[in-house]
């Protein structure tokens, strides 16, 4: 029997860690994920779960040691954000090209400078290449969901690569929601433990991560890219798992009324939900918008993307980090690069909005939604990027 | 008793029981014809609650905490809930503000709350430096800590159709924690304000939260500050 207990959307992250029968978890605490390694701590205080809790001196030796109880055959999480995570960056390649299925909560908090603890996504943008798989979830609900069905996703054989499961700082990591959780017993059958191909071990000692020149790096890194490329099958084998069980469906995108939606937004994270929100007043007036809402980042779900903009006229991509000096914000480029290679011309804008946690209004919601409506009715772009909620 | 709110663009509907403000509806004014006709049934349907409330306080007063028990007792009663704080740096002492939404339907949004329907003031003084009824709807309600009547209140903060209720949280405080603490006194009084969760529900939650006698005084806190707010319409 399952129950709603009312939890953060950190505190949903730590409930859920609890429940996956982890063995080790090295941390370093930074806001806004403090909430995650404070709960965890007690857990472990409390006796409630054998996970050996390295206290670490900083995101990169959290990382480093995570890295390192992988590679025994342990199963690993930690939990970050921010400068925590660029603190990790170097590390973050090593973790996913070592093949380590490390489960990492990823509170999304901009980036110094000026110092600033709220929500935007450039710090998992800033790190959007380091080969990890990626998510991002709308609610507090989804948060613990998503770390349950990442262990699993991580661990495959057939994937074995770190998952990052991205909420949004304080909007999620803070706010109490209500959150529907498995029995112990149900999640510990659906992740079981941890079934290593390969280990360090002294007694049958192996080199890893040795020296690799000109003559093998490259083909690690192809295997590392067909590790990405092969994910989608477990990735769907695990969420329809998943929906068997808790009656909850995840995949790659979730829509929202795009059957025949002539304008759309795209957004990841809790935007997405407030988008949806303000799409159902609208439809109430007989306008035909909708919502993408990529759950997974990478690998990117362009094959379900192009699905979902089969009948579209027009398409706001909302991105909550700006990549300076680029054409478009990092989502936008992904699906417009997506979009090129099926050779689909729709017209679309790039919203940046957000950033440095600048609440996003449902009237910037709905004035984003009108314009993408003209776009369509038109099919005239007047600014192809365009920043909504600064100050100009 | 249903009283509906007609603008250019949408209809409000806001749900009264005996007097008591319990949430509002708003619709699009495509669907005006089916509300006001009289097919009640489709109307009662329609209707969806969701309550959006603003605390306000002080940084260590138990805003945000307040926020949180009234979403735990929400869920006991089967609501769906949020509970949120305006995350600054927090500093004791200076204004802080807490959100809740309550709702009989799975919530979506999460912007800030920008139109508050109750808005509870936990500090009386913060009142003096803090717009406290911006944005609230027009016949949203006021719950604060206030010695003074609900209607010298209602005076000085100089709202129309908004329903004010007060409490003297401090005395009640005073007398059975022995603590200047107010949230909790402030839950009893919202909720004789507005019947949003059963005070079974708040004292099941607090003494959860707050186990032996800690949480027993809390809930005397709580039932004394819920019979002694007094309101006007």
């Amino acid at each position: 029997m399952s129950k709603v207990l009312g939890l953060t959307g950190d505190g949903a992250v730590a409930y859920a860690v609890k429940q996956c029968n982890v063995d080790v978890v090295a941390a370093y605490p930074i806001t806004p994920q403090t909430l995650i390694v404070e709960e965890f701590s007690e857990y472990v205080h409390n006796g409630e779960v054998h996970t050996e809790f390295v206290c670490v001196e900083s995101e990169h030796s959290a990382m480093s040691a995570c890295i390192g109880a992988s590679l025994t055959g342990a199963r690993v999480f930690t939990a970050t954000a921010s400068q925590g995570l660029a603190l990790m960056h170097e590390m973050l390649y090593i973790a996913s090209t070592l093949r380590c299925p490390i489960v990492m909560g990823v509170v999304n908090r901009t980036l110094s400078a000026p110092i600033n603890i709220h929500c935007d996504h450039s710090d998992m943008m800033g790190s959007r290449d380091c080969g990890w798989i990626q998510v991002f979830v709308e609610n507090a609900q989804e948060a613990y969901d998503w770390v349950i069905q990442a262990f699993r996703i991580a661990e495959d054989p057939d994937v074995l690569l770190p998952v990052a499961v991205n909420l949004d700082g304080f909007i999620l990591s803070h706010s109490l929601e209500g959150v529907r959780v498995l029995d112990d017993e149900e999640a510990e059958k659906f992740v079981s433990t941890r079934k290593p191909v390969l280990t360090i071990d002294p007694d049958k000692p192996i080199t890893v991560g040795a020296i690799c020149f000109t003559d093998f790096y490259f083909e690690t890194k192809r295997q590392h890219v067909d590790a990405m490329d092969n994910s989608p099958k477990t990735i769907s084998k695990v969420n329809d798992e998943f929906a068997e069980l808790t009656g909850r469906r995840y995949g790659f995108i979730d829509t929202y009324e795009m059957e025949d939606a002539e304008a759309a937004i795209i957004c990841l994270g809790s935007t997405a939900g407030t988008a949806m929100a303000v799409a159902k007043s609208m439809r109430a007036k007989g306008k035909k918008v909708g919502v993408i809402k990529p759950w997974v980042y990478r690998p990117f779900p362009t094959e379900q993307i192009i699905k979902a903009v089969e009948n579209l006229k027009a398409l706001a991509v909302l991105d909550r980090a700006c990549s300076v000096g680029a054409p478009y914000g990092p989502l936008c480029s992904d699906v417009i690069a997506a979009l090129y290679r099926e050779g689909i011309k729709l017209n679309l804008f790039n919203v940046i909005y957000g950033l440095g946690g600048r609440d996003i209004r449902p009237t910037d919601i709905e004035a984003i939604f009108n314009e993408a409506l003209e776009v369509a009715k038109t099919g005239v772009i007047k600014e192809p990027l365009k920043f909504v909620g600064v100050r100009e | 008793m249903l009283l509906v709110i007609a603008s250019e663009t949408q209809i409000s509907v806001r749900i009264q029981d005996f007097g008591h403000f319990l949430g509002k509806v708003i619709f699009p004014i495509g669907i005006e014809n089916r509300l006001i006709s009289d097919e009640s049934e489709v109307v009662l349907e329609e209707i969806r609650l969701l309550i959006e409330i603003r605390w306000h306080g002080r940084g260590g007063q138990g805003v945000v905490t307040a926020s949180r028990l009234l979403a735990h007792a929400a869920l006991l009663d089967g609501k769906y809930v949020q509970a949120f704080p305006e995350f600054g740096p927090e500093r004791r002492g200076a204004p802080v503000i807490g959100y809740t939404r309550i709702s009989d339907e799975p919530i979506m949004i999460h912007s800030h709350i920008y139109n508050p329907d109750i808005v509870v003031v936990v500090d009386p003084t913060v009142m003096s430096s803090v717009d406290v009824t911006e944005g609230l709807v027009e016949d949203g309600i006021v719950v604060a800590n206030a010695e003074e009547s609900p209607d010298s209140l209602k005076d000085r903060l100089g709202i129309e159709r908004a329903k004010v209720y007060t409490v003297d949280a401090k005395r009640i405080a005073l007398d059975i924690l022995k603590r200047p603490i107010y949230n909790t006194a402030m839950l009893g009084a919202l909720i004789k304000a507005s019947p949003l969760v059963t005070l079974e529900s708040i004292s099941k939650v607090v003494m959860e939260r707050f186990p032996g006698t800690i949480g027993e005084k809390n809930v005397a806190v709580i039932k004394r500050a819920y019979e002694e707010a007094k309101g006007i319409e």
